[in-house]
């Protein structure tokens, strides 16, 4: 397997801002990789240093067996981008966008059509409309497929599912997965930790820092407590009684549940003591399995 | 029974021939959590943008904080708190400024504001940031300023439209524990989200798909009527992304 991204010890400030501090990493041939992290994580700035269009302050990352700064021209050729905010020509029709971008790169929507014909199938029958006038999924598509277009090696995708449905966002999911058979390498990044699970490996990004480089399930793997999952009809009350508990580590709400984790690896019996004396008489305490978001706080939580 | 903040029947919108919103019926009561889901399109902003007195409905019945939203939309401006993700304070004044304008929009006294901003600097922890500007706090303080400074006036009811969009995951849940403090003053809080997680977390949610509302009903019932481990489950059962 060869790298298609090498980023090696990448650094980058905006005035006093460091977004990106020391960013290494590497992306094999054909993986699907997601950078997984909040809003000012430093997603975007990695995105746009990757797809040539920012320096690096210091390191550098190699694509494709290029360097992002010496031989921007010719990697350009090789990546699609799919920036985070519409990019796409509103005033244009559809066909006239995915024609657009073909020309740009010097090629025709005929003769890559194969890749793409699966997710323009979708908003085909609306060519005629003006690309201001579709919906949020349809945009997403349309964006999609002029990305792809010129048949790049490296599709970037910078939060393609952020403010999208949950109905959307699987169905983005099984489109990306099925690019896998044309041999393209995809990175994407997104805030929705649940999202992590459909990527071959990921890096969690929080504030300029990767925080873990691994597959999903390794990284998972590395959360170090005993979790359990308390339930009771009183949520907010059971959340603030298991905190003020004192073997209590961490205590957060987890969809129906609140995912605690204690000093030791059991329940001790005063647990149910103390959550009675503050108005939880039917606790419910079951062991549970740790998810990435679980991983994710617990990392957030190390102090630097 | 606890009492309506808002009720809704028939609610019909169009858009020319475009039914945006198709014959809602729905109430929500003080103090409760409400979530309002659905999918992209489905009609969601077109509803809060009626029952938060900023579109007048076509035809049907919307009563909000005890006002009709046919006649009295500026009066439900008065009593609602609203806060979205894309924008909600000024970026170029500071914190305290943005805490005295919307005080003085929401008709406060200057008194009454003082007291309200030293309260919020304190609970907040946002002492070392009263004379910063917005655009230089990091997205998660924004987020919790910005829905401290839409329950001000003491509204009966806030808006929150995907007020946690982007936002860490350790911030998310602060974000929603504010939620829990708000609604148990009494203060109604209606909220959309596309994290389900969030979805369980709510008293109550509905599932609007192509105008209409499909579901309605606590997170449990619903998990149990549609044979679901999860909301996700559930939403994604019934709620058709709208491709057109």
């Amino acid at each position: 397997m060869s790298n298609i991204i090498e980023s090696s010890a990448v650094s980058k400030s905006f005035g006093a801002t460091k977004a990106l501090d020391n960013i290494s990493f590497s992306v094999e041939e054909g993986e699907i990789f997601g950078f997984i992290g909040p809003d000012g994580a430093g997603k975007t700035t990695l995105f746009r240093i990757i797809t040539t269009l920012l320096l690096p302050d210091e390191g550098y990352a190699n694509v494709l067996g290029l360097d992002t700064v010496a031989d921007y021209r010719k990697l350009r050729k090789h990546i699609g981008y799919m920036p985070g905010r519409f990019s796409l020509y509103q005033d244009l029709s559809v066909e006239e966008n995915l024609s657009f971008y073909a020309t740009v790169f010097g090629t025709t929507v005929r003769e890559n059509y194969d890749l793409i014909s699966d997710i323009y199938a979708h908003i085909e029958p609306f060519r005629k409309r003006l690309a201001g006038n579709l919906s949020g999924g349809m945009k997403q598509k349309l964006a999609l497929s002029c990305a792809l277009i010129h048949k790049p090696r490296l599709l970037v995708l910078d939060e393609p599912t952020t403010g999208v449905d949950a109905v959307s966002r699987s169905e983005f999911w099984t489109m990306l997965g099925k690019l896998r058979r044309h041999n393209i390498t995809i990175i994407v990044s997104t805030p929705y930790m649940d999202e992590a699970m459909k990527c071959d490996r990921v890096a969690l990004i929080q504030k300029g820092k990767i925080m873990a480089v691994d597959t999903p399930r390794e990284i998972i793997k590395g959360f170090t407590r005993k979790l359990f999952s308390a339930r009771a009809p009183e949520k907010h009350r059971l959340i603030l009684a298991l905190r003020s508990y004192p073997g209590t580590i961490t205590a957060y709400p987890f969809g129906d549940s609140v995912h605690v984790t204690f000093a030791g690896d059991s329940v001790d019996p005063s647990l149910y003591d103390h959550l009675a004396s503050n108005g939880i008489s039917d606790a419910n305490m079951t062991a549970a399995e740790a998810g990435i978001e679980d991983r994710f706080l617990e990392l957030m939580n190390i102090p630097e | 029974m606890k009492e309506q903040v808002i009720k809704v029947r028939n609610l019909v919108k169009k858009f020319g021939k475009f039914v945006a919103n198709d014959n809602l019926n729905f109430d929500v009561y003080q103090g409760e959590i409400f979530g309002f889901l659905g999918a992209n399109g489905a009609g969601k902003t077109t509803a809060i943008r009626i029952l938060s007195g900023l579109s007048s409905p076509t035809s049907g019945e919307v009563m909000v904080a005890g006002f009709d939203a046919h006649r009295q939309a500026e009066m439900i401006k008065k009593n609602i708190g609203y806060m979205c993700q894309k924008f909600s304070l000024y970026e170029d004044l500071t914190v305290k400024e943005n805490i005295a304008l919307y005080g003085g929009i929401y008709g406060m006294s200057k008194t009454l504001i003082r007291e309200r901003t030293d309260e919020l600097l304190v609970k907040l922890r946002f002492s070392q940031y009263e004379n910063r500007l917005i655009a230089d706090l990091p997205l998660g303080l924004r987020q919790k300023l910005a829905f401290s400074v839409a329950i001000l006036h003491d509204p009966k009811i806030v808006f929150l439209d995907e007020p946690t969009g982007g936002v860490d995951p350790i911030t998310r849940r602060q974000f929603w524990e504010m939620i829990y403090e708000t609604a148990e003053r009494g203060i109604t809080v209606f909220v959309t989200t596309h994290y389900m997680d969030e979805a369980e977390y709510c008293d109550r949610i509905s599932i609007m798909s192509e105008g209409r509302i499909v579901a309605l009903d606590t997170p449990e019932y619903l998990k149990k009527s549609y044979n679901s481990a999860t909301v996700e489950e559930v939403f994604i059962k019934i709620a058709r992304p709208v491709d057109n």
